[in-house]
């Protein structure tokens, strides 16, 4: 092994806390979403700093150059403005760095870091949809896709190399050769349709940070199928002892209190895939997020039944995801556990233990890692 | 020459253009150690680049740090290694094997403004232009000390001096070594004020009486009193030390391969340091070369709009921070500018018609000699100390810019010469980093070490002031202190082992 990568396991293995757990306090990884724009995101890539003397950063300010009055804006946050794209080179002591990537790229990172397998849709696989996306240049094509800006440089190169190019009179006139066209690349997918239906416990033992750990969990499995799938719809359901349908903001901004009856979000969730979806056309994923605290061994009783009859069997995979509450009992997943083969590849059922946010990519890895 | 680089020769093409970028560079009044450039792939170079030029060095994690932000930055798109030059004899570059030849002549002609610059700019004349060895050697000995104490121990013990790694003393290298001389009686003093120099108590007499009262056995019990009580009250250093690392290592209780490793962070903390004190300077000079050699000699017509691209590539400006490459090329021009219009001098400084001032031309030509001497004697600080003018600050359009915690925004706040300056120079002294000195080993009468900063008008940011004075515990096994500021009021930090407290108290 050449000893950069020897450095960089280490690297590595510290990062996952493998070795020297006291680092962990200096590793700025946390969020595993950074700042999210339209459909753009930006990572953090995974840095330690070690701590220093050094100045407090917002008492600073500092000196920029460019066009503005005094009291324009120059962006909002704690770090200081433009940072991030600093070109890498002495790399010292320099903030920490965020890679700004579409969300496509983004699910095929996950995907080869958790060396998730590509799903294999059900329903009608026959039906292939065509969908075109600019993929580059080329020399010819029509004049509505012609690529002004690489026409124009192209011209502009070719006149000054055979001297043609008059500084006092820059008249630049492409001729075919200089010609750039836009390129495009046919994407053919399965026309194939994926229902997502969250369901998360808001009883008065899911806390905050449970909250934060469904979410964060649920942006990358987003991500992943639909990076999947041609469309995708998702559903949110929300339950302490009853449970209703709700928008997304709801979904994880809410808090309940009171018992517990995870049978009502089944039920729920089972009666809108009967209602409104054919299940032979849709590839169907219900997720359940849940400290495992449930209301009643009967009402346990009730959910394996409907899990059994009305879910599973629609579903190309049913995922419950077990956060860790101060409060729960962690009882339902041992329950899931004795009622269904959790363990095989190729149940349908799956189940996954999220203690804290850093077990979040272990888990995704579990509910995805079987490509139904 | 450079063993373990195994330079292989240069394609025939590149061969061609090194020989005549080098001549060019000569022929215009350069003068370097020889340079060596080497052709690499883009993984190699990346890994080059993590070990900061040099093609080993000792193990740790860091190094793996940055070669994955290189790598993972490289393979999204977001950036390149574009120039990679060490300051050693003889110098030695790289070159990225899939740039294109116009990118290959604007680096070699980068490169050697550089190589010039690290020669002969006098902030670089202590450097250790053998480094290459050095770093070797500094590698094979850590790596003893892994297999010999175990790799976790001595990684932790090498982030301590990491975290203490800016405690340094810029101007160390350039002060000549203190000796400690034992002062000699120069003439026919009474003894008991030769050696120490410190006076002792006589009893009174009669001058007749003196040498039965004033004996010399009690003269010497005095004397040896006195001294006892010097040491005592003696601060340790005596005067406040600012190479806090160099302290450490002569003086707190480690063992001998401990010592090693703070010696050997400390040695490659001043060998960098240059590098960060003339950080706008030399990628201004490399830059102001690179142009004029580029568009003067060098390019084909061809090759012109691809070298306008990648020029204004590196001298883009930015909102939040100043580009060096763009600050230092504009300030060498202006320099050369103004001494070639005789634009210096009392005359000038006292001209205050702007007509005068704006159509100003003695037709002194005296501006290629006055960059090539900037070059010599300046670093940032004084550099733009010296040549930053209001006319220049408007061109650049420079501004400051603060954190309004109102709005938690960031906004420009001026656009005066003096406040724009002042940041400026703020941001660089030190190379930006606090100024902090050991005051006292003995604080408190109980072996406590007391650090000082020297608080100019920003605050430590405290969780990592914490931190690492839980690493200096480490290393001083004693409680640790640090006096500062918060505002206006004074404000000690201390360590005892166990947590950490403040104290605020009035100055």
């Amino acid at each position: 092994m050449s000893r950069i990568k020897q450095d960089h396991s280490r690297f590595r293995d510290i990062v996952r806390g493998k070795v020297r757990r006291n680092l962990k306090s200096y590793i700025s990884n946390g969020e595993l979403i950074g700042k999210q724009g339209k459909d753009r995101v930006s990572i953090p890539l995974p840095q330690i700093e070690l701590p220093r003397f050094k100045f407090s950063a917002q008492d600073g300010g500092g000196v920029g150059q460019g066009q503005g009055e005094p009291g324009d804006s120059l962006g909002q946050g704690d770090g200081q403005p433009g940072e991030g794209q600093g070109e890498a080179g002495e790399g010292e002591g320099e903030k920490a760095l965020e890679v700004d990537i579409t969300l496509d790229e983004l699910a095929q990172i996950l995907g080869e870091e958790l060396q998730l397998p590509h799903i294999e849709p059900k329903g009608s696989k026959q039906v292939v949809s065509e969908r075109d996306k600019y993929t580059g240049i080329r020399p010819v094509g029509p004049n509505s896709l012609r690529h002004f800006k690489r026409t124009f440089r192209n011209a502009l190169k070719r006149s000054i190399a055979i001297g043609e190019y008059d500084a006092k009179n820059p008249v630049v006139v492409p001729i075919k050769e200089d010609m750039r066209y836009r390129a495009w690349t046919t994407i053919k997918s399965p026309q194939a349709n994926a229902l997502v239906i969250y369901m998360m416990d808001v009883s008065g033992s899911m806390g905050d940070e449970q909250k934060e750990i469904v979410r964060i969990e649920s942006f990358w499995i987003n991500t992943w199928l639909k990076s999947q799938y041609q469309g995708i719809e998702t559903r949110y359901i929300i339950h302490d002892a009853t449970a209703k349908e709700v928008d997304e903001h709801t979904f994880f901004h809410t808090r309940e209190s009171g018992g517990t009856m995870i049978s009502s979000a089944y039920k729920l969730a089972a009666r809108i895939i009967e209602e409104e979806y054919t299940a032979s056309e849709w590839n169907i994923y219900p997720f359940h997020f849940s400290d495992g605290d449930n209301w009643s061994v009967d009402d346990t009783a009730t959910c394996i039944e409907i899990l059994r009859e009305r879910l599973v069997p629609v579903s190309n995979q049913f995922s419950y995801g077990q956060v860790e509450s101060p409060y729960g009992s962690g009882q339902f997943i041992k329950d899931l556990r004795q009622h269904f083969d959790t363990v095989s590849a190729e149940s349908p059922l799956v189940v996954s233990e999220i203690k804290n946010k850093d077990a979040i990519v272990g888990s995704i890895k579990e509910f995805l890692g079987a490509g139904r | 020459m450079i063993q373990y680089l195994h330079v292989r020769p240069l394609p025939a093409d590149l061969h061609h253009w090194r020989d005549k970028i080098e001549a060019l560079a000569r022929e215009h009044g350069l003068d370097f150690y020889d340079v060596f450039f080497e052709v690499l792939s883009y993984d190699k170079l990346n890994e080059v680049a993590a070990y900061g030029g040099f093609p080993t060095r000792y193990p740790h994690w860091r190094w793996g740090m940055q070669y994955e932000q290189l790598s993972k930055s490289y393979t999204y798109g977001l950036s390149k290694i574009y120039e990679l030059v060490i300051n050693t004899d003889p110098c030695v570059a790289y070159l990225l094997e899939t740039n294109e030849m116009v990118d290959q002549k604007l680096v070699m002609a980068h490169v050697f403004g550089h190589a010039d610059f690290f020669k002969h700019n006098f902030w670089f004349s202590r450097t250790n232009r053998k480094m290459l060895d050095q770093m070797a050697n500094h590698a094979a000995r850590v790596r003893r000390y892994q297999d010999q104490f175990g790799q976790t121990r001595v990684e932790e013990f090498i982030d301590v001096c990491l975290s203490l790694e800016n405690l340094i003393d810029l101007h160390r290298p350039f002060r000549p070594e203190v000796k400690h001389e034992v002062p000699r009686p120069k003439t026919d003093l009474p003894d008991e004020l030769i050696g120490d120099g410190q006076r002792v108590a006589r009893l009174e007499a009669k001058e007749y009486m003196d040498e039965y009262v004033n004996t010399p056995e009690y003269i010497a019990r005095q004397r040896h009193k006195a001294q006892e009580e010097a040491k005592k009250a003696a601060k340790h250093p005596a005067q406040p030390e600012r190479d806090v690392l160099l302290f450490l290592m002569e003086n707190a209780p480690l063992t001998r391969w401990q010592r090693n490793v703070i010696s050997i962070i400390r040695d490659e903390a001043y060998y960098f340091a240059p590098q960060a004190m003339t950080k706008i300077m030399n990628e201004g000079w490399a830059s102001y070369w690179h142009t004029k050699l580029m568009t003067r000699h060098i390019l084909d017509d061809s090759e012109v709009i691809d070298y306008a691209d990648r020029h204004s590539g590196t001298t883009v400006m930015h909102r939040g921070r100043i580009n060096p490459y763009k600050i230092g090329l504009e300030l060498f021009r202006h320099i050369e500018q103004r001494w070639n219009k005789g634009q210096y001098g009392l005359e000038w400084e006292r001209c205050d018609d702007m007509a005068a001032r704006a159509n100003w031309d003695t037709g002194a030509g005296k501006g290629m000699e006055k960059i090539f001497e900037v070059r010599r004697h300046h670093n940032d600080v004084t550099f733009l100390d010296e040549f930053l003018t209001p006319e220049f600050c408007a061109e650049q359009k420079l501004f400051t810019f603060e954190h309004n915690p109102k709005a938690n925004e960031w906004r420009i706040a001026s656009r005066q010469f003096q406040e724009i300056k002042q940041k400026l120079l703020f941001q660089l002294t030190n190379m930006g980093q606090p100024l902090i000195e050991v005051e006292d080993a003995n604080h408190d009468n109980k072996g406590e070490l007391l650090l000082t900063h020297r608080h100019e008008g920003v605050d430590l940011e405290m969780s990592y002031a914490h931190a690492t004075l839980r690493n200096l515990f480490a290393l001083w096994k004693r409680p640790t202190h640090i006096a500062t500021r918060r505002g206006d009021k004074g404000l000690m930090v201390s360590f005892d082992g166990e947590q950490v407290k403040e104290r605020v108290y009035k100055l």
